[in-house]
């Protein structure tokens, strides 16, 4: 059963071939056998994941089943899960159980999902590799010595390795898409606004969005349809209808115009990634699309930028955890600042300490104009590039990431190499548009994504595209041998 | 030299909305700790603001009774800094755009003459929690039922030039959020506070003294004597020689006295920043064109209405429109009575009011209402009593034992005006002080007093006094 997707697992239980229960109980096993040499779950919720496959076959018998009635899925660890500890990846978490649902789990959970656990990431999801989890990095199923990506490189290993069928992520710079990108699944980073962030943990609340990872397109318009939508909790949360994302994929593409942006192709791209980019356009014209040169002549400001915003957020939103109510409390504190020291000295790893540093600088009294607010502007001219590129094209396509995945320990001391690795990723969060990465082959044996970023509030277009280039190649298919 | 001193104002008003400025958990009051503190209150992972547009309608009142432009858009923002009780790390605040931009009150100065202060700004936040020093045997105890309540910051210019100016300052202002009904002005629990920024400087000079700002007083009477306090300490260190230094002061009740809490060199950098977790506040003419049409009359209008409607004098109309309970009594008072305003205000103003202090009792809980008194006033109107008998009927009645009429029949009241009745008292009076008759009737005048006490003293104050009057200079002619 694992080898099937969430639409043939629906099918699955719709028609008795199985059981949620059964189900539930084939994805546990998978996770006991193989979760020690991924670390994909940080915490694997078994019994309530077969309570709850049990509840799902009897509301199927009552005929109140929906399309993700009973089909076990994965949350990252920065989604709230009531009574479950909820650790974000930090020893700072490491011993907090949520007192709430994350309006994500909540939405889930109505629709019937069965929660397996929740998925390892890089500590507050800051990270590209999955290697600043207190936990301990996750292992690329492709390649167990190479990283998955991040920061949601739980989701991504574990949908890849068939240790769930999909899986929850969130996307701040690039931590759906890129992990997809590098594990070979598809991905997508709704508009911001479209899903709630309402008890999902903030790192840089104006960017921050979660959403779906699966192996398919058709997948992830499933999943989506159960996460998005407006929610009076979080008042960035957009009021508007949720489209049938699973009944507007077959769209033919015929006429479809796409945009290369030339900014995306240039220097710092691996030769081979681009090779396989390539080809997957070429896939495209087949289909029917027209592809077209564009321009994003402020995309080399997107990182710089997105490392003064993202800092100076994270070191406001990462304020709360002081070691007075809840989280780590260092042993005898001897005053105060002590407490507050040794608290989140010792509960912060290094890649976010490093963060709340850069952040607190960036707003400080006499350096806040000449950093966060300039950073806002280019941020500005970064939306309105994109804004001019649609007027043109309906899709901007490019590589999700510069290279494949690389191997554990590779850039840790190098955080510049390691934050270009999002450089094609960050400046869609800056924009709060939508994007999607979709496996489209594979460089040196690892797989290769392709970004696809729509205008605002297009999912289904993206969703769309992505599932006609997944009906005529079969990329999204493939298992890493030893997972198959 | 002679010393001008410069004072503004920051007053925390605590608004009067149901629950918090951006969660559902309710502001009341006294709660034991901790049990009014939502998941958004205690700042937990995950969680975020929605904001309170009822706090949003009250800060626009405000600001259309100051005279202020209500922003059409604003923004809010997080100051940033870490205390135990302030659960994010952070305030939600209004910074580079508040609500209420530039407004200005008149305040009445003690020489009849009025001042008008402008008011800079007030902006809404939420306040924090209370940490609690006592009781912990050496550890700090947080109470956080009242992070996340409503406030509104009203910032005055650097307008006053006196503690008594800011004080009468502070006085309207606390009338009018009252008079709003946007705050319930309970300064003992903190719902109205305020910081003090006090300078001094040569008088004649334009440019301002250094400031301090005395923190956290929460009495009319404590602001008074902080400043001047302040004042003082200023003009004697910069007479010896010294500089006023920037910094933050704590003002000690017990001592009479401020001392200095921070300098300007340990302040806080707040790294304010727009709040991402909440969109710009947008308020559209709808909006505001609602909050004007809830606006009640406010207290000077209502003072030159009375002046002019009941023909009292500007003193009696300020104090009967101290709120505006006491104002509807007094017009409920006066409906009743069917006119008599003078009489009503006096009555109002007097032992009614007085009866409320002793009990220290609100208008709504009053033994004696409109109706009542007026009927009180009735018999004195139609002198069944007199003024001074009304008054032990007002005690009366205030004790409970029933409305004016019950209670003068029930305690023979009732004034006597039979005119031969009154004669046959000052016959007996005469009769009884033969020696006092005769050193009046050779010129000691002064003794009339003395008979009309006498005959009040047997008729046990029920004859008519103007009668008695009356009939005892014809008497004493003899």
């Amino acid at each position: 059963m694992h080898e099937k997707t969430i639409a043939q697992l629906s099918a699955g239980l719709a028609a008795g071939e199985f059981s949620s229960e059964e189900l539930t109980r084939a994805f546990l096993e998978r996770i006991a056998r193989f979760n020690p040499r991924l670390n994909a779950f940080i915490t694997v919720t078994a019994e309530t994941a077969l309570v709850r496959a049990r509840a799902a076959d009897q509301r199927r018998q009552r005929g109140e089943a929906g399309p993700l009635t009973g089909v076990p899925i994965a949350h990252k660890d920065i989604f709230c899960t009531e009574g479950v500890r909820t650790s974000c990846g930090s020893r700072m978490l490491d011993r907090f159980t949520a007192p709430y649902d994350a309006t994500v789990v909540e939405k889930l959970n109505a629709a019937g999902a069965v929660m397996l656990g929740k998925t390892n990431m890089d500590e507050f999801a800051m990270g590209s590799s999955n290697e600043t989890s207190f936990y301990g990095p996750v292992r690329n199923p492709w390649d167990l010595e190479a990283v998955p990506g991040g920061s949601s490189g739980g989701s991504a290993a574990a949908v890849v390795g068939r240790l769930a069928p999909g899986a929850t992520g969130t996307d701040t710079g690039g931590s759906i898409r890129q992990p997809a990108a590098l594990c070979g699944i598809t991905g997508l980073k709704p508009t911001y606004g479209r899903v709630s962030r309402w008890g999902m943990i903030a790192y840089a609340s104006s960017l921050d969005q979660g959403g779906p990872m699966a192996r398919s397109a058709e997948d992830c318009a499933l999943l989506l349809g159960a996460m998005a939508g407006f929610d009076p909790r979080d008042s960035t949360s957009a009021d508007r209808p949720v489209p049938d994302y699973a009944a507007l994929l077959d769209r033919p593409l015929d006429g479809l115009k796409i945009g290369l942006p030339k900014e995306y192709f240039g220097e710092g791209l691996d030769g081979a990634v681009a090779q396989v980019v390539e080809e997957a356009i070429t896939e495209y014209r087949k289909l029917g699309a027209e592809t077209v040169e564009i321009s994003l002549p402020n995309s080399r400001l997107a990182i710089p930028a997105y490392y003064v915003i993202a800092p100076a957020e994270c070191s406001s939103n990462l304020a709360r955890f002081d070691g007075v109510r809840y989280g780590h409390r260092c042993e005898n504190p001897k005053d105060l600042l002590d407490l507050y020291t040794r608290s989140r000295g010792e509960g912060f790893g290094a890649e976010v300490t490093r963060r709340i540093l850069v952040g607190t600088f960036a707003l400080s009294a006499g350096y806040y104009d000449a950093y966060y607010l300039k950073a806002q502007q280019i941020r500005r001219l970064i939306s309105d590039d994109f804004q001019r590129a649609f007027q043109q094209v309906d899709v901007i396509a490019g590589p999700t990431s510069p290279t494949v995945a690389f191997k554990l320990g590779e850039k840790v001391d190098d955080p510049i190499t390691m934050y270009l690795s999002d450089i094609y990723t960050i400046a869609v969060n800056l924009a709060g548009l939508p994007g999607l990465s979709l496996p489209v082959g594979f460089a040196t044996g690892l797989p290769v994504g392709l970004q696809l970023i729509g205008d605002y509030f297009a999912e289904d277009r993206l969703l769309n595209v992505a599932h006609r280039y997944q009906q005529a190649t079969d990329w999204h298919l493939r298992a890493p041998a030893a997972f198959a | 030299m002679e010393w001008e001193t410069v004072i503004g104002l920051e007053i925390h008003a605590q608004l009067a909305t149901k629950s918090k400025i951006f969660s559902g958990a309710s502001t009341a009051y006294g709660a034991a700790p901790n049990t009014q503190a939502c998941a958004i209150d205690l700042g937990l992972p995950g969680v975020l603001p929605v904001l309170n547009r009822e706090a949003v309608r009250m800060a626009a009142m405000l600001g259309l009774a100051i005279g202020a432009e209500v922003a059409r858009r604003s923004v809010f923002a997080r100051k940033n800094y870490f205390y135990p009780d302030l659960p994010k790390g952070y305030q939600i605040s209004q910074y580079e755009l508040p609500v209420v931009q530039k407004g200005q009150m008149a305040i009445d100065l003690d020489d009849g003459s009025s001042k008008v202060i402008g008011i800079t700004r007030a902006h809404l936040e939420e306040d924090a929690g209370k940490s609690l020093h006592e009781d912990f045997h050496g550890r700090s105890g947080i109470d956080l039922n009242r992070a996340g309540t409503p406030l509104l910051e009203i910032v005055s210019e650097p307008d006053m030039r006196s503690a008594r100016e800011a004080v009468a300052y502070m006085k309207k202002l606390h009338q009018l959020v009252v008079y709003l009904g946007i705050c319930d002005g309970n300064m003992q629990e903190g719902s109205f506070r305020c910081d003090a920024n006090v300078s001094v400087r040569p008088k004649g000079d334009s440019k301002f003294g250094t400031r301090a700002e005395i923190k956290n007083l929460n009495s009319f009477r404590f602001v008074e004597r902080a400043i001047e306090f302040e004042i003082e300490r200023q003009i004697d260190l910069i007479e010896s020689g010294g500089k006023v230094v920037q910094e933050t002061r704590l003002y000690d009740p017990d001592k009479g006295e401020t001392r200095s809490m921070r300098s300007k060199e340990e302040a806080n950098d707040y790294r304010y920043f727009p709040d991402p977790d909440l969109l710009p506040l947008v308020l559209d003419d709808a909006f505001i064109d609602a909050a004007r049409a809830a606006l009640p009359e406010l207290p000077d209008a209502k003072k030159q209405r009375f002046m002019e409607q009941y023909g009292l004098s500007a003193y009696d109309a300020s104090v009967l429109t101290t709120s505006r309970e006491l104002a509807g009594h007094y017009e409920a008072t006066v409906a009743a009575l069917g006119g008599e305003p003078k009489l009503c205000a006096n009555w109002v103003m007097g032992d009614f009011s007085a009866f409320l202090n002793k009990d220290n009792r609100d208008i709504a809980d009053s033994p004696v209402d409109a109706a009542q008194l007026a009927g009180l006033l009735r018999r004195i109107q139609d002198r069944t009593i007199s003024g001074k008998i009304a008054k032990e009927v007002f005690e009366a009645m205030w004790a409970g034992e029933g409305d004016a009429d019950a209670v003068i029949k029930q305690r023979g009241l009732r004034q006597i005006t039979d005119t031969s009745a009154i004669e046959k008292v000052i016959d007996d009076v005469i009769a009884a002080n033969p020696d006092q008759l005769a050193q009046y009737r050779a010129g000691k005048d002064k003794l009339f007093g003395f008979f009309v006490g006498q005959v009040m003293k047997l008729s046990k104050g029920k004859a008519n006094p103007q009668q008695v009057n009356d009939l005892l200079v014809e008497k004493l002619k003899g």
